[in-house]
């Protein structure tokens, strides 16, 4: 039935199960950043815009503005915490670090994730899928080439491990 | 955030129950890519998110030959023009979800929510209206059926009753020979709201139109058809003519406003040029069927 105020959520975080207390009205992106303290999920607009926000939900790309936290019960959440691995930043991590694809750094943490998603899907996009992909994420510093290139870069690295 | 409960709803039955015990204040919670923002931005009194997203049947999509296709009314808009027949079959409900926002919100958004919240912009509407298609919805008083050409009554408002919501939407089968298209205009490149938007489904016999829906949106309070720009096509030969004079009923048709977006001679000149298109793209389609 319906639950108001206090909720336990349990739901799988960057690949660990985690059971956490969340209220009713918390956005999947008020949870992330108050509740699990996971503040590399940005709020840049809080209305569906920007991007700033975005997390890998059940495989798909999502703004974490416009998800519920109550919705999540039983999903599985990636957040750019989760991209790294335990001895080496992720391919797009590295690429954007090399290639300065960011200034003020709000933007990235969506950027790599979006970007993420876009290369599980399309592993050797041209640089119009990806700027179609990513047209859901806004930055205001970079002008947005350098982030294509970075994109490109780090599909690249990753096609060439396979 | 105003106060407010959440809902799984796992059937049919569970959901019409949830939103009639819930009031006026309780919502259909689909992709929540429109009614979160609006929860949180106050411009609605919500009190109550119902999620139907665990019901089955409203996460289906099915297509078969004979019966056309039935897409549940909160499947994600990325399944949909994902599908593989909703590209061979119906390229303009195709074109017009792969188009509406960006990755992040086609993970979510839905046919069922772009269509419940009646936006005069809504990109899917002139699709859907221009495929025929049909809203399933269930309610306190069991199930009915509702074309889609009639369930938008005004900006934000469509003619579900108390404790009503939408199951699935469904497309016939096009008749052979037939083609179909949608376009928008938009000052960007992707990611805007349409200052204009059309889609037109035609049948040709040789190269004459025997059967044509025309829709524009943006341009009135709902999504509308235009019938002068069906008399114009049916029974015609499809030259530059017969395209022209439905451009200039869908001019004269359009009824829009001004506002930051575009002026009402933008957006008359747009409808005109915009079912142009879509009645070439449609026809050029409908000869390789
Ligand atoms: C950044 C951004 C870009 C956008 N771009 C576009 C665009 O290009 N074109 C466009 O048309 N729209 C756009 N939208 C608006 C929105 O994404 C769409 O309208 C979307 O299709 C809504 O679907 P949803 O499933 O998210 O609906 P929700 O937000 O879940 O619901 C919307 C409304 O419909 C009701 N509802 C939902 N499902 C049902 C149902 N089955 N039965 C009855 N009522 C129901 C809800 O209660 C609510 O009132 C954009 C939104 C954002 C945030
Ligand atoms: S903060 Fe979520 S899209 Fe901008
Ligand atoms: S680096 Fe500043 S917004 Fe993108």
């Amino acid at each position: 039935m319906a639950t108001s105020g206090r909720l336990v959520i349990t739901a799988t975080i960057n690949g660990d199960e985690r059971t956490f207390l969340a209220d009713s009205r918390d956005s999947l992106l008020e949870a992330l950043r108050e509740r699990l303290n996971l503040k590399g999920v940005k709020e840049g607009c809080n209305n569906g815009n920007c991007g700033a926000c975005a997390v890998i939900l059940d495989g798909h790309l999502v703004n974490s503005c416009c998800v519920m936290a109550a919705e999540i019960e039983g999903s599985r959440v990636e957040t750019v915490e989760g991209l790294a691995g335990p001895e080496a930043l992720h391919p797009l991590q590295q690429c954007f670090l090399e290639g300065a694809a960011l200034q003020c750094g709000i933007c990235t943490p969506g950027f790599l994730m979006s970007a993420k998603a876009l290369l599980a899907e399309n592993p050797a996009p041209t640089d119009e899928e990806v700027r179609f992909w990513l047209a859901g994420n806004l930055c205001r510093c970079t002008g947005y080439d350098k982030i294509i290139e970075a994109v490109q870069a780090a599909a690249e690295q990753m096609r060439a491990r396979k | 955030m105003q106060a407010l409960r959440y809902a799984r709803a796992t059937s049919i039955d569970e959901a019409v129950r949830m939103l009639r015990e819930g009031g006026e204040t309780a919502r259909v919670l689909a992709g929540g890519t429109d009614v979160i923002v609006q929860a949180r931005e106050r411009r609605r009194v919500i009190d109550l998110f119902v999620d139907i997203k665990h019901i089955p049947e409203v996460m289906a999509l099915e297509y078969d030959p004979q019966h056309g296709l039935r897409v549940g009314a909160a499947v994600p808009l990325y399944r949909v023009y994902g599908d593989a027949n909703v590209q061979r079959v119906y390229p303009a409900l195709r074109a017009a979800a792969h188009v509406i926002g960006g990755k992040a919100i086609q993970g979510r958004a839905s046919l069922g929510g772009n269509l419940s919240n009646a936006s005069p912009a809504a990109d899917s509407i002139p699709a859907m209206m221009a495929l025929d298609g049909v809203a399933e919805i269930a309610g306190p008083n069991g199930r009915r059926e509702m074309r889609v050409d009639e369930f938008c009554t005004g900006p934000g408002r469509n003619a579900l009753q108390p404790g009503e919501f939408i199951v699935a939407l469904r497309f016939p089968q096009p008749a052979p020979h037939s083609g179909q298209a949608w376009e928008r205009f938009i000052p960007r490149n992707e990611m805007d709201i349409a200052v204009v938007n059309a889609a037109c489904a035609l049948t040709l016999a040789g190269d004459t139109v025997t059967a044509a829906r025309v829709t524009i949106g943006a341009v009135a309070p709902t999504t509308i058809m235009v019938p002068a720009a069906v008399e114009a096509l049916v029974g015609r030969r499809l030259t530059d003519d017969t395209i022209a004079a439905a451009g200039t009923a869908a001019k004269d048709a359009a009824t829009p406003i001004d506002d930051m977006r575009g002026t009402v001679r933008q957006r008359k000149h747009l409808a005109d040029v915009l079912v142009q298109r879509v009645v070439r793209a449609a026809a050029e389609r409908a000869r390789g069927n």
